[in-house]
Parts: structure tokens; C-alpha cells; sequence
């Protein structure tokens, strides 16, 4: 703990231009949770605020064309480029707001990095991190990183052994077999518009 | 309510369901990991609605009744007791460390920790660990078998079905003779699990395309990770990846060739196999175009070869290569 502190500190100076993926991860996990303790918006539930914190800090290092086609699989190749581009819209929009939601059930937890190592010239790495929650089991939230030219972008996100991604995998593929791709982005934007509605009379009601 | 007419109740309910599961037509979706759908989710619905009707609201009341420290106190006695069986399936596994490591958790927590009331081993660096014989029958080389979704009990795998019946044979609070005290001790400790998982229900509730396979497919993947102890190996994609400047032509070639399969074999032990045999009829490998026009890299529909570990991808790849 104390150790990677000190090479938090160390760090700006050595590594300004290109960040090892296991300190990019640690930073903006860091940031992001530094921002959820403080503000009271997200604490009271404002999706609209978490909303921003993750459009700012957290999306920009995502790779979502990657994970939908993780996610998507086989059927990935026989989408046309529209039907991808908006597979990776809806599917974006609803790993957001289960990774928004995790974020601020979870707020009274420190995180913790376990040791990483990486060989030179390495472009697919997993750095793995455990959140300790006071009164429950540790969770463990390891990240998949790839690199795309000059930067490292998240392309899963694996929490307790589950992948955010490839859970979906199964079902996305039963969903293309009876619909086509068509049926599985509609099935997306039902769910995602279901969703929408179920926050807006939460607003509401507040 | 007493305990037993109660079980005798849900046990009746729970029967019926798997009726209407059998007869209904099983609404299957072919998923060869999951060969009683039908059955399966009429049981996941069953145990849907005793959670929505009876365990859940109960453990909301417990959260909202005692306060956190209380809840942690309760949650630490019921964990320090399940280490002694944790060490026991470590010891089983060959994992001596972490055996010896457990029982130290159990004395320490017994004592200083006042009836394990308080996790001090945890403070003091003696991580608890995750283990149950499910786990022990997978690490020495058991194959998960059909899913299942048990009434009460929720998701298993068939092994983990013969793993749960020797984790309840070995339950030290299963063992209780005042039976009283250990009915209240089991509710209880049924109570104090329900409410830590309280949180992910929201989350799980707005992922799910369709809960019942988003349920399944995690549960399938967090039992992997566990029996690997957090370090499942990596999906043949990291081979394909990793070799794609010299083999990347002829990995692609041999990922559709029926004779990987053949190959794969040769490398992976018993329930790996089952897994590769099993998967076989639906999963066949995918070529995904990831960067939309770019080179596509080539990825797996699912995990045949999920139990290769870095070492084997490595003679796979060398065999490739040669």
C-alpha cells in the first residue's frame, strides 16, 4: 500500500507522456472514487452527475468497439457497419449505467492493486485490483488493457471471476439466432429505454 | 411459522414448479452447458419469487434493524467457522500454505477476535480465502456437467450438486445437537449471506438482457475463476494473439479446422474434454472484425479450450509454429 503511494508520487516525472497501463487504472480509479466520497449529488443517487463523472473520466479509456464485439462474438462479422455502430451505442449505454450503478453501491470501499508485472513491448495486459468493503467478502475487479497505438484502453472489465463482457455472450448469441442482428440491437434498445423510464420516476418521486 | 413445515412447504412448491418445468415444454435454447433449460428456469423463477416473497424483505429488515458493525460481527462469526472447512478443502487440494494459513485465521479469530466475532487475522495479513468442495472435486480434475438451478439453493453445476451435499455433511453448524439453536443459527446464517448480496441485486436486475442466462453464464464463469483460485488461464484468443505476426494465417486456418479440435485434445485433461465435447455442437470459433476493417484478429465464440493454461498455449503455439 504504502509502496505504490510512494510511486504515485514518483510517478508524474517519469512516465508523463505514455502511462503504464497498471498506474492509468490506478489513477483514474483512484480520481473516480477521490470525486464519489466527495460529492454529494452521487452520494444521493444523481444520475445525471454520475453520468458526467463517468463521461469524463472513465469513458475516454474504454475500448467499446472491442468489447462489443467481444460480446458479441461470432455475429460480429456478419453486422454491416451501421448495424455495429449502433450495437456499440446501446451496448455502451447499458454497460455504462451497470458499471455506474456498481460504482455508487460501492462507495464505501478502499481498492486495492495487486503486484504487476509486465514484459517490454507487451500490448495485452491484466491488472488486477480487490475491493475491500467493511462488513463484506473482498471482491476482486481485475481489468483488461490493449494497446492502440500510443494508449491503453480497457477492453473487459472482470469482477468476482465474471467478465462484464463475455457474460453476455450467450445470450447475445441466442438473441442474433432468433432476431438476427436487428432483433439483438432492438432487444438493447428496449432494455435500455426500459431503464431510462425507471430513473425518470425515480426523479420524479424524489 | 415452525422451520420444518416451512421447508416441508417450499420443498412441495419447489416440486411443482419443476413439474410445470418438465411439462411445460422445455423452452430450450440449445446452450449445451445447460441441457434442462426448461427445468432450470422454472426453478429460477420459483426461487425468484420465495426470494422476492419471503427471503428478501427479511433481509432488509435485518439490514435495516441492526447496524453495520452489528451485521459485520455476524458475518465474521458465521466466516470464521467456515474456515475450518475452508483449510480442510485447501489441505485436500495440496495447498499447504493456505491450509495452514486458515487455521491460524480460525485461532486467531477464536481468541483475539472474541468468537470470531472480529476478523483481526485479516487485519493481520492471513487473507481469507474462498473454498468449498465443489472447488476440491474441480481442482482434482472433476468436469462441471449439466448447470442446474437447484430449489432454494440456487445455481450449481452437477459436480458442485455433489459438493454441496458434502458441504452441508460437513457443516460444523449442521452439527449443533441443541436443534433449536442450530435452526436459529442456519435462518440466520441464511439471513446475514441474503443481505451482503443486497446491492448486486440492482445491478444484476439492470444488466440482464434475460436474467436467468445472465445469472447462469456468471455463475459458470465466477465457479471457473474460483476453482483457479482468481487466476483462471487465459482464452485461446491470448495464443492467437500472441502468435499473430508469424502465425497469424495459419492460427486462423486452424481455429475452423475440426482437426483442433482433435489436437486441443491432446492437451488438456479430463474435464476440459467435457467441456471441449460439450461445447462443440453450438460454439464453433469466431473471426471477429474488431477495429471495423482492420486485420481480424481471430477470438472464440466461447471457451472449448478454456482450461489451457499459459504453458500449454505455449507448446500448442510451438507445435503450430513447427
Amino acid at each position: 500500500m504504502g509502496c505504490w503511494m510512494v510511486l504515485g508520487l514518483m510517478l508524474p516525472a517519469v512516465a508523463a507522456p505514455e502511462a503504464t497501463p497498471d498506474v492509468l487504472v490506478k489513477n483514474v480509479t483512484n480520481e473516480v472514487l477521490e470525486i464519489v466520497r466527495k460529492d454529494k449529488d452521487i452520494q444521493a443517487g444523481n444520475q445525471k452527475r454520475t453520468q458526467e463523472l463517468i463521461d469524463t473520466k472513465i469513458l475516454p479509456n474504454f475500448n467499446f468497439n472491442r468489447m462489443t464485439a467481444l460480446a458479441v462474438g461470432r455475429d460480429w462479422r456478419q453486422a454491416t457497419p451501421d448495424q455495429q455502430k449502433s450495437l456499440v451505442a446501446e451496448f455502451r449505454t447499458l454497460l455504462v449505467r451497470t458499471y455506474s450503478n456498481a460504482l455508487t453501491a460501492y462507495k464505501d470501499q478502499t481498492v486495492e492493486f495487486k503486484p504487476f508485472r509486465m514484459q517490454a513491448g507487451e500490448t495485452d495486459v491484466l491488472v488486477r485490483s480487490q475491493v475491500v468493503q467493511p462488513g463484506g467478502k473482498p471482491i476482486s475487479i481485475d481489468y483488461n488493457l490493449e494497446k492502440t497505438g500510443e494508449s491503453w484502453k480497457v477492453y473487459d472489465v472482470i469482477v468476482g471471476g465474471v467478465s462484464l463482457v463475455t457474460n453476455y455472450r450467450g445470450t447475445f448469441a441466442s438473441e442474433v439466432r432468433n432476431g438476427g442482428v436487428d432483433g439483438l440491437i432492438k432487444t438493447l434498445q428496449t432494455k435500455n429505454r426500459s431503464l431510462d423510464k425507471v430513473s425518470l420516476t425515480r426523479i420524479e418521486q424524489q | 411459522m415452525k422451520i420444518s413445515s416451512l421447508a416441508r412447504n417450499i420443498a412441495t412448491l419447489a416440486l411443482a414448479a419443476a413439474m410445470a418445468g418438465l411439462l411445460g415444454g422445455c423452452a430450450t435454447s440449445g446452450n449445451p452447458r445447460d441441457p434442462i433449460e426448461g427445468f432450470n428456469r422454472a426453478m429460477f423463477s420459483f426461487n425468484e419469487g420465495l426470494d422476492k416473497v419471503i427471503i428478501k424483505p427479511v433481509a432488509q429488515g435485518y439490514e435495516a434493524v441492526l447496524p453495520e458493525i452489528g451485521r459485520t460481527g455476524v458475518s465474521n462469526f458465521f466466516s470464521n467457522i467456515s474456515d475450518v472447512f475452508i483449510a480442510v478443502n485447501n489441505l485436500l487440494q495440496g495447498k499447504l500454505a493456505e491450509a495452514v494459513s486458515d487455521v491460524g485465521r480460525v485461532l486467531i479469530n477464536s481468541t483475539i477476535g472474541i468468537l470470531g466475532l472480529i476478523d483481526v487475522a485479516s487485519d493481520a495479513g492471513l487473507e481469507k480465502h474462498n473454498e468449498d468442495f465443489g472447488q476440491t472435486f474441480g481442482r482434482w480434475g472433476v468436469g462441471d456437467g449439466a448447470y442446474v438451478v437447484l430449489p432454494v439453493f440456487g445455481p450449481r453445476t452437477a459436480r458442485d450438486t455433489v459438493g454441496l451435499a458434502v458441504d452441508l455433511y460437513a457443516d460444523p453448524v449442521g452439527h449443533i445437537d441443541h436443534i433449536r439453536t442450530r435452526n436459529s443459527l442456519i435462518v440466520l446464517r441464511a439471513i446475514s449471506d441474503r443481505a451482503e448480496l443486497l446491492k448486486i441485486d440492482k445491478i444484476i436486475e439492470e444488466a440482464a438482457l434475460d436474467k436467468y442466462s445472465y445469472v447462469r453464464d456468471a455463475y459458470l464463469q465466477r465457479r471457473r475463476s474460483l476453482i483457479h483460485d482468481g487466476n483462471p488461464p487465459r482464452e485461446m484468443g491470448s495464443l492467437l494473439e500472441d502468435g499473430e505476426d508469424s502465425t497469424g494465417k495459419l492460427s486462423a486456418d486452424f481455429m475452423r479446422e475440426p482437426l483442433e479440435a482433435a489436437t486441443s485434445i491432446l492437451f488438456v485433461s479430463s474435464d476440459e474434454v467435457l467441456e471441449l465435447k460439450t461445447a462443440e455442437g453450438d460454439t464453433r470459433k469466431a473471426v471477429i472484425d474488431e477495429t471495423g476493417g482492420m486485420p481480424a484478429p481471430v477470438r472464440e465464440a466461447t471457451e472449448p479450450q478454456a482450461g489451457l493454461d499459459r504453458e500449454r498455449d505455449e507448446t500448442i503455439a510451438a507445435v503450430l509454429i513447427n
